[in-house]
């Protein structure tokens, strides 16, 4: 059973389209362009695994990955 | 313009499959089963129009050529009758390939961050009221005319620096360029030179008394060498932001007024739930795409199975891609509460729309401000919608009754 949720943004795809900044504002920042990183290391807090999974599945350029630890 | 084409005339369309037509009434009027009958024949169809041009029909093919610029440029973004010499510095960076793409666009990303909009709403939610002001006491209203359309030029109006009150200028040059301009050359040239002259003015007045807008914000800007950009990048961009910033909205909110006057239940939902607005906006960007742009084959390649030979343009229909039942449940049903919405109306790859999060705000503000003053609307059944043709699609006119039925 996955212990914990992690996620992460591909920079190389990532074009800042800012869907997941709109959706977990917890779990992701944008830089002075607009394009997307993790928030510190990536890792969930529990109660906001929904919304890691919402930003995946609304990222135009499937930028973002879950990994279940 | 004595030595410009034409206007060139367009039979009417009998074959859509291999003879396609995104100037056609038929299709101006009502694309969706359109679509779905070129989706069904293939991922990429061909028509010998516009001198040669293909269209993807499929999520999967439209992405495909958008990440991929090796064998398709962007230096032509629509499609016409004629492609005349490419000029420098059309409208940086949605004519720009790699690798000019880059710099150019990052120059323009930081004023249109998701921050930067937040600054500019409550100007957005004074320019709503304001307008509605205008004629929420008049019982009924061309909501395309009156409003869709004023709320975006208003917007891109104020971040350049340019006054409001030269919307309709603004607005007539715009149509001018992304509708006459397919199939009248003179006219496309004619807007393009009026435009630059009015920018060149402001550019001028700005040397002596700088501002804190977009305009003195481009000529401040400085390349890798600091060297500052040559004046037709400034005008390129200044172009591309007034062109790219009105039209493209005004159609997304006039198409998501247009739904909500015609859904009773989803205007009921969102008046009791305005949370849901935001989500909801995503459904009516995804199903009311505005925005067709084009590409050019430069190389011959293969999409999604088909071969794509040099010298054709490309019709890359984000709509068409995000009507697609591979990539959506109930694709052809608008669902204000989609939770899985990975919709391409902004494009994407690297020419992914500068202004969505403008956008994105002015739909929000727009909807919101209409459905706190004017709970109730409908369509007026003694007018007629009109929509747009061609390079972006919206309703330009939108005759609604306001106040309940009697
Ligand atoms: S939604 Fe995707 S493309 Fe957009 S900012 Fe986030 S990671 Fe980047």
């Amino acid at each position: 059973m996955a212990e914990r949720l992690r996620v992460h943004v591909d920079p190389d795809k990532c074009q800042g389209h800012a869907r997941c900044k709109a959706l977990a504002p917890e779990l992701f920042e944008l830089d002075e362009y607009g394009n997307a990183h993790e928030a510190g290391d990536g890792v969930v807090p529990p109660g906001l695994e929904d919304k890691a999974w919402l930003a995946k599945s609304n990222c135009p350029e499937i930028a973002i990955d879950v990994i279940e630890e | 313009m004595s030595d410009a084409t034409p206007p060139a005339a367009h039979p009417p369309v009998t074959d859509w499959v291999h003879d396609f037509d995104h100037t056609d009434p038929q299709w101006t009027e009502d694309p969706f089963p359109i679509w779905e009958e070129l989706r069904a024949a293939s991922p990429v169809v061909h028509t010998e129009r516009f001198l040669g041009c293909y269209m993807p029909t499929t999520y999967e093919a439209v992405r495909e050529i958008a990440n991929d610029t090796e064998h398709f440029s962007s230096r032509r973004i629509i499609v016409r009758d004629v492609r005349p010499e490419v000029a420098r510095n059309a409208a940086p960076p949605i004519t720009s390939d790699p690798p000019e793409h880059k710099p150019a666009k990052q120059l323009l990303l930081p004023p249109f961050t998701p921050d930067a909009m937040k600054k500019l709403e409550p100007r957005m939610r004074a320019i709503c009221n304001e307008l509605i002001d205008g004629f929420i006491a008049d019982g009924k209203v061309d909501a395309a005319a009156r409003y869709a359309k004023y709320i975006p030029v208003r917007a891109i109006a104020h971040m350049l620096g340019i006054p409001e009150s030269d919307s309709d200028l603004f607005i007539n040059w715009i149509h001018m360029i992304l509708e006459l301009g397919i199939k009248d050359e003179s006219k496309l040239l004619q807007a393009v030179q009026e435009m630059s002259a009015y920018f060149r003015t402001h550019i001028e007045e700005r040397r002596s008394k700088p501002t804190d807008d977009l305009i003195s914000y481009l000529m401040n800007a400085r390349d890798k060498e600091g060297q500052p950009l040559e004046e037709s990048h400034v005008l390129g961009s200044l172009r591309l932001l007034l062109i790219a910033g009105i039209d493209t909205t005004w159609s997304a909110i006039g198409s998501s007024l247009w739904h909500l006057a015609k859904t009773p239940g989803d205007r009921e939902r969102l008046i009791a739930e305005p949370g849901l607005i935001p989500t909801a906006v995503e459904e009516l960007l995804r199903a009311y795409s505005p925005v067709t742009m084009a590409r050019e084959v430069v190389k011959e390649t293969t999409i999604s199975g088909c071969p794509v030979k040099a010298g054709n343009m490309v019709l890359l229909s984000f709509p068409a891609a995000n009507r697609d039942p591979e990539m959506f449940s109930d694709a052809d049903k608008v669902v204000i509460d989609r939770r899985e919405n990975r919709h391409a109306a902004f494009g994407l790859g690297i020419h992914r729309c500068v202004g969505s999060n403008l956008a994105r705000m002015e739909m929000q503000v727009a909807l919101e401000e209409w459905l706190r003053r004017i709970p109730d609307f409908r369509l007026d059944p003694a007018g007629t919608v009109a929509w747009s043709q061609g390079t972006v699609r919206g309703p330009r006119q939108l005759p609604f009754l306001l106040g309940k039925a009697m």
